[in-house]
């Protein structure tokens, strides 16, 4: 009898498996959560000494056009320029990125069959795979003297950024969507069929319509991408932290104002802060961009 | 049995890990860390390669990141040496009384347009009128009726600093296109049509073209006695004590052999050329004994 009480009360060899387990994956999930938090507060605790320690005003960081935070005596820090620039290449880059995703998506799910997807997708997983420096000198040789010869101007300036993000951005829109349209159920298309609609009324009346919150997610986490991406629109944007009047105009984003200047800055100076008050400004974007995914992606239909 | 074989896999990869990185640390080699200006790189790197050769046992390691991630990574002591296009002195939140400075060599910059642009020569008044946007066509200068597209240098950067200290002498730069490095400002001064910038000496081409200041030519000889004004040393800062390595390695950057050979080859001007001196607060006096 006690062989079998004790054989009952020590822990089979599956339990403590089962807490080896689960003791990895909360290593893990500490280790993870410790990394985000000292990056939060980092970024978080330099972005807010710019307006705490070093006392410039935080309306002025939103609304003034001037950007020179090592001038003296009055150090200048309008991001107004950055954050309209970056923006304007996102919300650009994703409105014409979009078409092109879903046509591509449409083409592998519903259109082309099991060979053009088999083509299609290493294709488009190939694009996120370049380094985006390689994305930065093409735009350089060639967007930008395209974009000069076309719409004029010195061809550096928001319309060549936008060109460069779209086909960044591209990808990412493109493979999202094509998850979502795969979700969308079968019996949706047959159904559709069944009730004499054509191929194109089906794709464009019933499959689109029931993917549009994974459409939306797509496009959006295509801007998230586009909103960070720092080397290859700082090479092709020209850098002017000048507040934008057209489109073929230099231009700068929060991204590549922070990639030419903070090795030229010392840790703790305000040109240094200023910096990173611009790193924050991205970061609580991107939380912008998450949560606007997860709002969407709770009202999708499955 | 098969999460068991995973167990060992874990074990040995972060086994593997903890072994590859103990590597670095254990080994007798004496390391030295040098981080800084992405303008000193490609010479200490040159330099660092061929010490390296000779000298068995020290381990040189060059990393760019800017003058100011170098001058606070050495003074915070990251560091061995911290590379520097700029004084200590002139930069913000460096304390340069902590540091030790060691010129290692002189770096040209002069004025390039691309190369449609039909002049050779501008006064340093109009240089600066372009700079601060009191001009903006080529005509006004002796040229044809062309818009001129300034293409001006990161803010705080080193070439910057020096280029407005001479040029600009205090007045404020026209908000311009900013560019960070020498690399990409050539490539867009050779494709852009009414194009001006600024480049180091080792970077002219023949795709560009650069322009002469009240007819005295970029060339080293004329940086040796100032007639030809924008130049800037490169820093190699040390703390108070460096480490015996650094101290070595500092030696042989200054050494003749580097200085004649290296430094020349890579487009720099030699630190024992020099006939005048640029002191931290921006004045040139001669060196006693140069001449």
């Amino acid at each position: 009898m006690d062989a079998v009480k004790t054989e009952l009360m020590k822990k089979s060899k599956a339990s403590r498996q089962d807490q080896r387990g689960k003791l990895i994956s909360l290593f893990c999930i500490f280790l993870i959560m410790l990394v985000v938090l000292s990056i939060l507060y980092m970024i978080t605790s330099k972005g807010l000494a710019t307006f705490f320690e070093n006392k410039m005003s935080f309306t002025d960081f939103f609304t003034k056009k001037v950007w020179n935070p090592s001038a003296k005596p009055q150090p200048l820090v309008g991001a107004l320029p950055m954050i309209v620039g970056s923006f304007g290449v996102t919300v650009l880059s994703a409105i014409l990125a979009a078409p092109f995703a879903i046509a591509t998506a449409v083409f592998m799910t519903d259109i082309s069959g099991k060979r053009g997807q088999a083509i299609l997708q290493p294709v488009i997983e190939l694009l996120v795979g370049i380094p985006s420096v390689v994305y930065g000198f093409i735009g350089l040789t060639v967007v930008v003297p395209f974009t000069r010869a076309v719409f004029g101007g010195t061809g550096f300036g928001i319309l060549s950024g936008t060109f460069v993000l779209f086909v960044m951005v591209l990808p990412t829109v493109t493979s999202m969507y094509v998850d979502s349209l795969k979700a969308v159920p079968r019996f949706y298309r047959e159904a559709s069929l069944a009730l004499g609609a054509t191929r194109w009324q089906t794709i464009y009346k019933v499959i689109i319509r029931a993917s549009i919150p994974g459409l939306l997610t797509a496009i959006i986490f295509g801007m998230a991408r586009a909103f960070g991406e720092a080397l290859a629109v700082q090479m092709v944007i020209g850098n002017a932290s000048i507040l934008p009047q057209d489109l073929v105009s230099p231009a700068s984003t929060l991204t590549s104002v922070l990639t030419t200047g903070i090795g030229n800055t010392v840790l703790g100076t305000l040109p240094n802060n200023a910096l990173w008050s611009l790193a924050l400004v991205l970061l609580l974007m991107s939380l912008v961009f998450n949560l606007l995914t997860r709002f969407i992606g709770k009202k999708g239909a499955f | 049995m098969k999460s068991f074989g995973k167990g060992i896999l874990f074990t040995t990869v972060i086994a593997f890990i903890l072994v590859l990185s103990g590597c670095g640390t254990q080994s007798q080699k004496k390391s030295v860390t040098i981080v800084g200006s992405t303008a000193l790189q490609p010479l200490v790197e040159k330099a660092a390669a061929d010490y390296q050769v000779k000298h068995d046992g020290v381990d040189i390691t060059v990393q760019g990141g800017g003058s100011g991630t170098g001058l606070s990574q050495v003074q915070q002591g990251a560091v061995d040496i911290g590379n520097s296009d700029v004084y200590a002195e002139q930069q913000d939140g460096i304390d340069a009384k902590k540091l030790v400075d060691n010129r290692v060599a002189v770096v040209g910059m002069a004025p390039v347009v691309n190369k449609d642009v039909p002049i050779k020569n501008i006064s340093m008044l109009n240089l600066q009128k372009i700079f601060t946007g009191k001009i903006t066509n080529w005509k006004e200068v002796g040229g044809p009726n062309q818009k001129i597209v300034v293409i001006n240098r990161a803010q705080g950067s080193g070439i910057r600093k020096s280029f407005e200290r001479v040029v600009l002498k205090g007045k404020t730069a026209l908000n311009a296109q900013e560019q960070d490095s020498n690399g990409t400002v050539q490539k867009i001064v050779q494709a852009t049509p009414g194009a001006i910038s600024y480049l180091s000496f080792s970077y002219f081409n023949n795709q560009i073209k650069h322009l002469s200041i009240d007819n005295v030519q970029p060339t080293a000889k004329n940086v040796v006695n100032d007639n030809w004004k924008i130049w800037s040393y490169e820093h190699m800062y040390t703390k108070q004590n460096p480490s015996k390595a650094a101290k070595d390695f500092i030696k042989y950057m200054t050494s003749e052999t580097v200085q004649n050979n290296l430094v020349s080859d890579l487009g720099y001007i030699s630190i024992h050329s020099m006939k005048v001196e640029l002191t931290p607060d921006d004045k040139v006096i001669p060196i006693k004994g140069a001449e």
